[in-house]
Formats: C-alpha cells, sequence, structure tokens
C-alpha cells in the first residue's frame, strides 16, 4: 500500500507567503490569547493545595464550596474533576497556615459525608512553586540554545535560524492552545511541551537533510524548486511518521486518563503545528534568508585559494 | 547479499535476550508483605514460624506463603487489605519483643533475582503514598555548629590560662574575643591557628579578636548537616516500618522522602519534623531558684521551667546528651502505672552516669526535652514577614522542657527509666525520637504529595493501556502500510520497549505516570527510523535499483537523517534531565534511554530482520514494501 506516489514536485515554495501568512494569523492568535487570557498554572507552579476527594455519590461542588466558607475557607475553589462524584478542592498558599490544612478540611469533608474518600493531595510550598516555573524557562531557552549550536555546527546558521524559528513557532502555539481553552499547565505538560520542542526539531532536520543533498545531487533548479522537491520526496515519510506517533498519543489522549490528558494534549497539537511548522515555515525562512548552493556545495577551488 | 557476519546477529540475538531476561521480572509485579523481626531479647526460628501459621489460620486470614528471610519471617498476601489486618494481628499477638513492618515483596521467581534482574521502582503516582519535599534548616545548622565551637575556644582558652575579658557570639556569627594584654591575644592567635583550623581569624581594636567560619567550614558544616539528617531521617522511617521508602538528597539542602502506602500522613509529618533530643543535667539544689528568677541565676547555672511552667535552677553543664543514648523502649511503671521510658546508654553515657551519680546520691538529675521548632514569622495578619532580603524570615525556637528530676537514690549504670512524661502515645514518640537520633537541623516540609493507593492503581492501568492499545494500532498500521517490512518493523519496535524496561529496570530507575509517556513516546518516536529507511528503499526501488542494492542503500542513506533529527530530540531530553526534577526527570530519563535503544532496534534489529528474511536470495525479483 502506498498513499503517496507524487511523479512530480509539489510547489510548495510558490506559496511560501500563503503558509508563512496563515501561520503568523495562528501565531498571533496563540500570543493573544497568551497576553489576555494567560496559563492555567496549576499548583506545581503557583503553590498552594490541591485535595482530590472521592464521594460515593454524584456529589455538587458548590454544596462542599459552601461547606468550606462556612469553615474560613474563604479562598478555597471546588470543582467536579472526571466524573460528577470526584471533587477537586484548590486552596491557595496564603490560605495555608499550617501544614495539618488537608487533614482538617478533609475532617470536614468526612463530617459532610463519611463515605467520602482521600484520592490524593498535593502541597507545594510558595519557594518551590516559583522555583519550578523559572527552571522551566531555563530549560526552553537550553534546549533552543543547544539545538541553534547543533544545527549550525551540523549544517549553516541559515537552517539553525529557520528551525529556531518554527520552533518557537510551533510551541508558543501550543501554548496559546492551554490558554485560549484555559486548560489546566502542569509540570507534565511543561515536560510535554519540551518534548515538542525536539520533537519539532527533528522534523526539521529530516527535510534540511534532504535539501543539503538535494543541492548536492541536483545542478541545475533554483532554491526553491530544490526546497521543492526535498519537500515533497520527505512528504510520505513526514505523514507516516506523525501519522503513527499522533495514534499513540491520540490513546494517550483518550485512555491516559486526567494526569496524561494535558500531556497528550499538547503532543497532539505540537505534532500537527510541528509538522506544519517543519515543512511549510522553517523552509521558506531558509529560503528568503537568501540560501544558495555555494553555502552547502564546497567549491572545488576552495583548497585551491588557500595561501 | 545483505547479510551480516555471525557475530553481528549473534551480538543482536543477545543484547535482545538479555533484554528479555532483565525485562521480564516487571510482569510479576509484588505482593504486600509483613516482615517480623526480633527486637531485644527475642529470637525468630521456626517456633515463630508456626505460632505466626496459627494466628492466621486462627483469624481466618489467608496468605501466599511464610518463609524465613535473613533474621526474620516475611508472610505474603494476595491482597492489602488482609496485610494490615495481619500486621495488627501478629504485632498484637507476638508482644514487645518483636517488630513488625509493612513490605511489598517482589514475586518475580528466584532464578531471576539469582541473575540480578529485578523489577523497576513503581513511582508513588502509580502505587500511593506519600512524598514530602523537606528544606533543611541550614541556619540554624550552621549556628549550632559556632554555638559549639565558642564553646570549646572558651574552654581551650581557660585550659591554656588565656584569661580574657569577653567570649561572646553575636547574632551574624561572629565571635567576639576580648584581653588585658597583647600578648594574650597573639597566644590566642596562635591556639587559634593551631586547634581552630576553621575559624579565620582577625585582630580587633582594643585587643580584640573576631573570628568567623571559613567558606570551607561552612561547607564542610552544611554537607555534614544534611548528611546526619539523612541518616536520622533514614533510622526514623525505618521506625515508622514503611515498605520501600526513598530517602534522597536533592541539591545542596534539600531531602525528598516517600513513603509508599502511608496512610497516616499526620503522624508520619509529625515524626519526620521532629528534632527532638534529651539532655541530663545536676539540679542545683544550694541556691534558691525564687531568687535566680527575680535577680539573675548563679554563675554556671540556669533557669528551667517544667510541664507544668514551674521554674527549676539547672546547672549549665551537659552531663551527657541524646548522642549517648543507643536504645529507648516504652514501658508501664508497675507501682504507678504511669508510662515510662527505659533507656539504655553508650560506654561513655554509662561511665559518665555512674561517676556523676556515686558521687551526688542524695542529689537531684534533671532530664530535659529539646526540641528546636522552626516557622515562618507572621505578622497579625498571617501573612509571612519578610526580611530586606526580600526572603521570608524563619524563627527558630528552642523549647526546653524538664521531663522529671528525681532525686538519685543509688549510683546508676548504663540503664535507667524516665517516668513522668503523660501519655503513652506521649511516651512512645519520645522513645522513638530518642532511638532515631537527633537532626542535625530543623527540617520544613515545602512541598507535598500524596496519592491515594486506588488512584495508583488506576494511574498503573490507564498508562499501560493506553501504551498497548497506541502499540498495537502502530504495529497493523504499519504491517498493512509497509507488509513484510511494516510487521519486522513491529517486531524490532517491540523489541525496542523491552530492551528500554530492562534497561530502565537495570539502572533501578522510578517508573512514574510521565515516565510511561516517555516510554510510549519513544515507541512513536522508534517508528519513525523505521520510516525513514523504509521510505528510502521504496525511493531506491522506484528509481530502479536491484531489490539487494536498495535495501542496503536504503538502510545506509537514511542514517544521517536518523542520527540528525535523534540528536536534536536527545539534547531537550538532556536539558530536561538537567533541570527537572522528580517525575519530569523520570520521564527525560525515558526519553533519553528511548532514543537510543530505538536506535539499536530500528536500525539493527530491523536491518538483522530484514536480512533474515530477504539477504539469502540471490534472484530476488520483489521486496514486500
Amino acid at each position: 500500500m502506498e498513499f503517496f506516489r507524487i511523479s512530480r514536485d509539489l510547489p510548495f515554495m510558490r506559496y511560501a507567503r500563503t503558509t508563512v501568512f496563515l501561520s503568523l494569523v495562528l501565531f498571533a492568535i496563540a500570543v493573544a490569547a497568551l497576553v489576555t487570557r494567560g496559563l492555567n498554572l496549576n499548583v506545581d507552579f503557583t503553590g498552594g493545595t490541591v485535595i482530590e476527594v472521592q464521594f460515593p455519590k454524584p456529589t455538587s461542588p458548590s454544596a462542599i464550596r459552601r461547606l468550606l466558607v462556612a469553615n474560613r475557607y474563604t479562598h478555597a475553589r471546588v470543582e467536579n474533576y472526571g466524573t460528577a462524584s470526584k471533587v477537586l478542592i484548590r486552596l491557595p498558599t496564603e490560605a495555608t497556615k499550617s501544614k495539618a490544612l488537608a487533614v482538617s478540611v478533609l475532617r470536614l469533608i468526612a463530617a459532610h459525608d463519611p463515605g467520602a474518600s482521600l484520592r490524593s493531595v498535593e502541597y507545594v510550598g510558595p519557594e518551590v512553586g516559583s522555583e519550578l516555573a523559572d527552571q522551566g524557562a531555563l530549560a526552553l531557552l537550553f534546549v533552543a540554545l543547544g539545538i541553534t549550536i547543533y544545527l549550525t555546527l551540523r549544517f549553516e546558521w541559515r537552517f539553525a535560524v529557520g528551525a529556531i524559528i518554527a520552533t518557537i513557532h510551533d510551541v508558543v502555539i501550543v501554548l496559546g492552545v492551554f490558554a485560549l481553552f484555559h486548560v489546566s499547565f502542569s509540570l507534565t505538560v511543561l515536560a510535554a511541551v519540551l518534548a515538542v520542542l525536539g520533537y519539532s526539531v527533528n522534523d526539521t532536520v529530516v527535510v534540511f537533510d534532504r535539501i543539503r543533498e538535494n543541492f548536492r545531487r541536483m545542478r541545475t533548479g533554483t532554491t526553491g524548486e530544490i526546497i521543492d522537491s526535498a519537500i515533497t520526496r520527505t512528504l510520505s515519510r513526514t505523514i507516516m511518521t506523525h501519522l503513527l506517533t499522533q495514534m499513540m498519543v491520540l490513546s494517550m489522549l483518550f485512555l491516559g486518563g486526567p494526569v496524561l490528558f494535558g500531556f497528550a494534549l499538547a503532543m497532539t497539537v505540537g505534532i500537527v503545528v510541528g509538522t506544519y511548522g517543519s515543512v511549510l515555515v522553517a523552509s521558506p525562512i531558509v529560503m528568503w534568508l537568501g540560501l544558495t548552493r555555494e553555502d552547502l556545495v564546497p567549491r572545488k577551488s576552495a583548497a585551491a585559494e588557500r595561501p | 547479499m545483505n547479510q551480516y557476519p555471525w557475530w553481528k546477529n549473534a551480538f543482536i540475538g543477545l543484547v535482545v535476550l538479555l533484554g528479555l531476561i532483565y525485562a521480564l521480572p516487571n510482569l510479576y509485579g509484588d505482593n504486600p508483605a509483613v516482615e517480623i523481626r526480633a527486637a531485644h531479647g527475642a529470637t525468630v526460628n521456626h517456633a515463630t514460624v508456626v505460632q505466626v501459621q496459627q494466628m492466621l489460620a486462627g483469624a481466618q486470614l489467608p496468605y501466599k506463603r511464610i518463609s524465613r528471610v535473613g533474621k526474620g519471617v516475611q508472610v505474603r498476601f494476595a491482597r492489602a487489605g488482609v496485610q494490615l489486618r495481619a500486621r495488627d494481628l501478629i504485632s498484637q499477638k507476638l508482644g514487645p519483643g518483636f517488630q513488625t513492618a509493612l513490605a511489598l515483596a517482589p514475586a518475580d521467581p528466584a532464578w531471576l533475582r539469582a541473575l540480578g534482574a529485578r523489577p523497576m521502582y513503581l513511582g508513588l503516582d502509580l502505587r500511593g503514598g506519600v512524598h514530602f519535599l523537606l528544606k533543611v534548616d541550614m541556619h540554624t545548622a550552621l549556628r549550632k555548629a559556632l554555638v559549639e565551637d565558642a564553646r570549646a575556644l572558651r574552654k581551650a582558652l581557660r585550659r591554656h590560662h588565656i584569661r580574657y575579658r569577653e567570649a561572646r557570639l553575636d547574632r551574624a556569627g561572629m565571635i567576639h574575643l576580648r584581653f588585658r594584654h597583647q600578648a594574650q591575644v597573639h597566644e590566642a592567635q596562635s591556639l587559634m591557628a593551631q586547634r581552630f583550623t576553621d575559624l579565620s581569624v582577625t585582630s580587633a581594636p582594643d585587643h580584640g579578636l573576631h573570628a568567623v567560619l571559613t567558606r570551607a567550614a561552612i561547607l564542610d558544616k552544611r554537607h555534614y548537616a544534611l548528611e546526619q539528617n539523612l541518616t536520622a531521617l533514614r533510622r526514623r522511617v525505618n521506625e515508622l516500618g514503611v515498605a520501600a521508602p526513598v530517602i534522597q538528597q536533592e541539591g545542596h539542602s534539600r531531602i525528598v522522602v516517600e513513603l509508599p502506602g502511608v496512610e497516616d500522613i499526620a503522624r508520619a509529618k509529625e515524626i519526620l519534623g521532629r528534632t527532638a533530643t534529651l539532655e541530663i543535667h545536676m539540679v542545683d539544689g544550694k541556691d534558691s531558684v525564687a531568687r535566680a528568677v527575680s535577680s539573675g541565676p548563679p554563675p554556671g547555672t540556669r533557669v528551667y521551667h517544667d510541664r507544668r511552667g514551674q521554674p527549676i535552677l539547672l546547672y549549665r553543664r551537659v552531663l551527657y546528651s541524646g548522642d549517648d543514648i543507643t536504645n529507648a523502649s516504652t514501658g508501664v511503671d508497675p507501682q504507678s502505672g504511669q508510662p515510662v521510658v527505659n533507656i539504655t546508654l553508650n560506654g561513655r553515657g554509662a561511665a559518665v552516669n555512674a561517676r556523676v551519680t556515686r558521687r551526688s546520691v542524695g542529689q537531684r538529675m534533671a532530664v530535659v526535652y529539646v526540641e528546636v521548632q522552626s516557622h515562618l514569622k507572621r505578622n497579625d495578619q498571617g501573612v509571612p514577614v519578610r526580611g530586606p532580603d526580600g526572603r521570608r524570615v524563619r524563627v527558630t525556637r528552642k523549647i526546653e522542657q524538664v521531663i522529671t528530676a528525681p532525686v538519685i537514690r543509688e549510683a546508676l549504670g548504663g540503664n535507667f527509666q524516665i517516668t513522668g512524661i503523660g501519655s503513652i502515645r506521649q511516651a512512645r514518640n519520645l522513645a522513638l525520637l530518642l532511638r532515631a537520633g537527633a537532626l542535625a537541623a530543623p527540617v520544613s516540609i515545602i512541598a507535598e504529595r500524596t496519592v491515594g493507593p486506588s488512584l495508583g492503581a488506576a494511574n498503573i492501568a490507564r498508562g499501560f493501556y493506553a501504551t498497548l492499545i497506541g502499540f498495537l494500532a502502530i504495529a497493523v498500521f504499519m504491517a498493512i502500510y509497509y507488509r513484510v517490512f511494516g510487521f519486522l518493523a513491529a517486531v524490532a519496535l517491540a523489541s525496542n520497549v523491552v530492551l528500554l524496561v530492562a534497561v530502565l529496570s537495570i539502572l533501578q530507575a522510578t517508573l512514574t505516570l510521565p515516565g510511561i509517556a516517555g516510554i510510549a513516546l519513544t515507541v512513536g518516536m522508534a517508528i519513525d527510523a523505521n520510516v525513514l529507511i523504509f521510505e528510502r528503499i521504496r525511493e531506491e526501488l522506484r528509481n530502479k535499483n536491484t531489490p539487494q542494492a536498495a535495501i542496503a542503500t536504503g538502510f545506509e542513506r537514511a542514517m544521517g537523517t536518523i542520527v540528525d533529527s535523534n540528536m536534536t530530540t536527545l539534547i531537550a531530553g538532556l536539558a530536561l534531565f538537567w533541570l527537572g526534577s522528580g517525575s519530569v526527570r523520570g520521564f527525560a530519563i525515558t526519553l533519553c534511554l528511548g532514543i537510543l535503544t530505538s536506535l539499536f532496534s530500528a536500525i539493527l534489529v530491523t536491518r538483522a530482520l530484514v536480512n533474515a528474511v530477504y539477504g539469502r536470495r540471490r534472484r530476488l525479483a520483489h521486496l514486500g514494501i
């Protein structure tokens, strides 16, 4: 079986302006969402206490909230989690006066409904939270830097710039989706975002590798034509790989439960955007940066020119 | 022809076989178990085994296996509920001569263990339990060291007859010394240069000297405090009887404590966080307590208070402290019915005790309970107060309380009793803390996570099924799309999962839910290498190459691309490992190792399989791709 029997190279670079423009629009929406709505950072980053309680029957969050407010936990946020009989209680750091907080909250709830059982408690001190946020930002920065250096050494600086811009575009759009739909952003999601970073560059490298090879093999043709040929030749692989990885990620999204949901969502969006970005954003940038055959194919006379 | 030399095939086969063996223990899981050890005065023997068997049979608690393990007895159960009931029963019936602890016994067969194959350790999100991140209060640790240094310095000066006018430690951690003559200053300086190498000394006006800890000494003391706290925490956790706990250093001043299966969080916290010890002082019976309270205590003494707040005058000198206590257990005083703590001292403590008590029969001796508590300073609204450097201000409070001050009736030796403690629970906690040793510095909990056991089991099931379904979908799709080659790739992909699990097991890594996600993701990424290779082979075939040549060129050409593209993911993984902690680190480890195993499986294993199917045929007209 073969989905892609493409005999002629598809003219991707002719539509480069359109594809990049589309990306810019998505990018702008993502940035707007990040600025106006912000990320819904979870307790890992903000600090505070999150308590997950399982009730024997469906329980309305507002009843629990009233109970907590009546007992001085005025800042408690209560919501259903997964099913109607599971409740998630969030308490900000200021309310966390004593370490026994979770215990006293549970005692309240047990008095209200003796069948309730604790599923999980998470307490993150403020100092740990902000430290994690810093480390996360630092990790993003280092990965971007490391990849740029690697690509500059292995390829050429134009490729490194193209790959990094495309990757930043992917990551920002993934973050934008989390901001736009107000999905909880946890440490695990951050890990997924970093994995998207690596993954999306991985993809870009495959296309770049072919571009370099084409420059060496094809004697004629403009830079645009050579890039078109590289994208067309790798298109089958690009789509196949993403389809297969997406199968795994979707399996996690639907079957992995609430903890893996955020992770899988970031990967799902990341794979789709990453495919688009590596093919239709990174390559045009390399072209516009003025890549020529001479940048990649060492001129024969180069050795002779040396004194 | 596409053939690997025999040794290469043998090598690949061997690696996969080893992978299978070392991945195997993970399939068996583990049994909840109860471990019985002899405490003091009792021995565990065959009679104990029979006794426990009869107990369990009498209570109709089914068990899987009972066996002698090392110096103890281990009973395995099918379910955790039975385990808990059995533990209560056994510890109640066997009495105080035995210690019982909950444990998780790996259910893998003995031959695998003999090969050193062990299952991965499951993280808390998968098995349930409590995770604490503790911060060691280094400020207090350094302060304690300085107080000790200042005391030793005074003593040394006195012993060398260098008379000083002042020797005090200020709040900033500097020791101020003042003398009458410059000659004494020089003498003190040379003494300090010889004996107090961890102090850096500068001269001060008015025949004075200033001494502070050197940088090296500070680092050393911090390291020591951390090490000592780790040791003490380990002993405390052992006392709690938790199976497979994790107590690890994280960074320069933090400690991670993971207690799988612990339900009583409040007690765990209380035991972990307390920094208690005992000090034994002599009571000053000559001077009036009332005058000491009103106009200051006589030199060498200090006013302490007992539990009811009554003042009592003690000599400052500590005869011996909690460090000299080798054992402590609870009991009940037969006469009064009050709880008591029985204490056993080490050689040094026993010698001091014997000497002092012989001399002072008829006088009183005081047992002082010392606990250092540290908490955030808060203003009237309960908001933490911040210092000038923007950090939250911590207040350490030293609680010193005279538990009891009995009259010495006779010369004591290495064993004695403390009475007047209060409730049995308090006595038990005191004995536990004394046994487990004091923390060098107070710790505070800065993050905490509790996962209920039902959630842990649900997480494992979800992670496992998500990966399995995803894997099957990929395998089926590959086999349809790339036919024979796709099927071979699916086999290689399975070997990748096996190898990754084997490597993680050999490294004894902790498997977390993000770790499972990492394994799943690796499967997705590993298939990328195969897709790259197969697309190349198809391309070569389209270019009218012979099948054998297409296979060879396809693998060869795809190689560079595969390495380049995986390198970038590896960079991301390494950054995650470097900067991440806890579960993110688990994800990073699986991702990085997964890239390495996937390179092996996608390139070498697939090639070996393809060679086995097609490599020998000379006249190969068609490839199943």
